[in-house]
């Protein structure tokens, strides 16, 4: 099913260029995090407030209110909303997959049990979850971390629920009760393979969103602190419109607006080539 | 119908009790000492203790959490730290301006993306439903903030064509104060929303009935506004309808950046001054709302939709 749909999905161009530019911006954090690019953006270039030259490439974005290069710090941006995005993703989807097939799984008390964690935890809207858990957590990356993950998962687990709760009628895994194959074999080594595409696309959604939450933690004073993440970037921007500084705003947001933009497109690409009902 | 809406109100007690544990354990159990972030690092002992007996912080947890669960089933959420106003005045001053800039946006965006996803589901797999895919994805990945900023700062603040923030008390003056939050709101929605919508109505214009319809000789807009229209109605209208307890928490950013006296800019504020009370009782008021909406809705579509029962387990 993988690899038709991917080969499916690459023939067209839109979703090739999306994929380079994911790869793009990986290799940009990658470069951040493991080969020192942009390392410098915390020193002074120039004065403050220097607007965008072509003469070196810090200077492409102008310099912030310190004289540093925006440029510098789009760059180490990216690592940030990446890191943000990932590690959110990666801690998430274990706990979504856990409580989702289980639930779906075995049903009854525990079923009961787990819908009603994740009924509760969903009747609080995300927004005000995600603020009562990094202000409870205190400020810095690790509350950021673990209020995007609380309410990350929550979507994965029901969608996986569902589809569990579906596979559960299917031949094959009637057929594998019926040899004698154990709970934790029909759930890892039957279920899991055939609702792979749901969590890869599930977490390609959470990156998304947990970008975009860092913006308004950001905002709220609750997000990344000392570094630049673009949410902090186009925070800082809200004073600086009015005197005519664009360019820090504008870094921000277009490198924001590529990824989220590659990362839509080529989510809505996968999920028709995997749905069988395809819009189209 | 009356039994299944009960039986959904039984059923949300329990979900209530659990929402009003993770919000007090979120509160109280793993937010610092709020004596401490009142009163500064540097507060002599005797004042944070005194300020502790004060706010009832010194008295077992399990009794903390019983008033609590008063204060929900009273929504009486006490005094706010910072203004020493009583929240549940504050929550209904503030619900006005956050209806007035809210519930015209819900009903213009709705509007505006269901006739749009009309037009570009009636011109699947041409040229203009990808363009018009792609554009409306391009709207929804820029970053909200950067829609407000820019939005208040090239139209309110350059051009000049709307007041840069604002609320007044007249009919005439709301409308002069709301119509650019209004609009940067409608701009915020209008790409998902589209696309949501264009992707329902072309499901089900992929449905086996609409074969049949067009099989039977029936006229092509017959099918469209009448048929495929009706009954891709469900999951909008369930789009639309899960928003509406988020009316109330209204927008966050935008009421903070227009100044409009609203409970998504006390919520702002709130955060800012560590006003937890205020924080709690908004989570709460807010997450019973969503509950509520939810059971009405439920037994909305059971109305709506013969292919649901009031059954045990529909």
């Amino acid at each position: 099913m993988w690899q038709t749909a991917l080969k499916k999905v690459f023939k067209k161009k839109m979703p090739l260029f999306c994929a380079s530019i994911i790869i793009f911006f990986l290799a940009v954090a990658f470069a951040c995090q493991f080969l020192g690019l942009a390392s410098t953006w915390d020193a002074p270039i120039g004065a403050q407030y220097l607007p965008p030259a072509f003469t070196t490439f810090d200077m492409w974005l102008g310099t912030d209110i310190l004289g540093r290069s925006v440029m510098y710090k789009v760059i180490q941006g990216t690592r940030i909303a990446l890191s943000v995005g990932i590690i959110t993703a990666i801690l998430a989807a274990p706990i979504g997959i856990f409580f989702g097939m289980v639930s779906g799984y075995f049903g009854g008390f525990i079923d009961d049990v787990i819908v009603w964690f994740i009924t509760t935890l969903s009747s609080i809207p995300s927004i005000l979850l995600i603020i009562a858990i990094s202000y409870s957590m205190g400020r810095g990356m690790t509350a950021v971390y673990i209020a995007l993950t609380a309410t990350s998962w929550i979507a994965l687990a029901r969608i996986l629920r569902g589809e569990v709760l579906k596979h559960k009628q299917r031949e094959y895994l009637i057929a594998a009760e019926s040899i004698g194959v154990g709970h934790g074999q029909r759930i890892f080594k039957h279920l899991l393979p055939n609702v792979t595409h749901q969590i890869i696309l599930s977490m390609t959604f959470m990156v998304e969103i947990a970008i975009r939450s860092e913006v308004l933690l950001s905002y709220l004073g609750l997000g990344v602190q000392n570094l630049p993440s673009w949410g902090k970037m186009i925070d800082d921007a809200k004073g600086e419109l009015s005197t005519g500084v664009w360019w820090q705003l504008t870094g921000a947001t277009v490198a924001m607006f590529f990824l989220m933009f590659a990362i839509n497109v080529l989510g809505d690409y996968v999920r028709d080539a995997l749905d069988p009902k395809a819009h189209s | 119908m009356w039994a299944y809406f009960l039986r959904r109100l039984l059923y949300a007690v329990p979900i209530l009790f659990g929402v009003s544990l993770v919000v007090f354990s979120l509160f109280h159990l793993v937010g610092g000492d709020p004596a401490t972030l009142l009163l500064g690092k540097h507060a002599t002992a005797e004042r944070v203790a005194m300020v502790r007996a004060e706010l009832g912080l010194d008295r077992p947890m399990y009794v903390q959490f019983g008033d609590y669960l008063r204060e929900v089933v009273t929504f009486d959420f006490g005094k706010s730290y910072t203004t020493r106003e009583d929240i549940r005045d504050k929550i209904s001053h503030g619900i006005w301006p956050t209806l007035w800039l809210s519930v015209p946006a819900f009903f213009l965006t709705a509007i505006l993306s269901l006739s749009i996803a009309l037009v570009v589901a009636y011109f699947r797999g041409t040229i203009i439903d990808r363009a018009a895919v792609i554009f409306f994805v391009l709207l929804m990945s820029l970053p909200s903030l950067a829609y407000i900023l820019f939005g208040q700062y090239i139209l309110a603040a350059y051009k000049g064509w709307f007041p840069i923030s604002g609320y007044g008390a007249s009919f005439q003056e709301k409308v002069y104060y709301l119509s650019l939050p209004v609009l940067i709101s409608i701009f915020l929605n209008l790409g998902s929303d589209i696309r949501f919508f264009r992707n329902s109505i072309i499901e089900e214009i992929n449905q086996d009935y609409v074969r049949t319809a067009r099989a039977k000789g029936l006229n092509e807009s017959l099918v469209y506004l009448k048929h495929v229209l009706k009954n891709s109605m469900i999951p909008v209208i369930t789009y639309v309808v899960i928003q509406i307890p988020y009316l109330v928490l209204g927008s966050l950013l935008l009421e903070s950046f227009f100044s409009i006296p609203g409970i998504g800019g006390m919520t702002v504020e709130a955060v800012n001054n560590s006003d937890f009370p205020v924080l709690k009782a908004m989570t709460t008021v807010i997450s019973v709302l969503y509950i509520l909406t939810t059971i009405l809705t439920d037994v909305f579509y059971r109305m709506v939709d013969p292919r649901m029962s009031f059954g045990k387990r529909g």
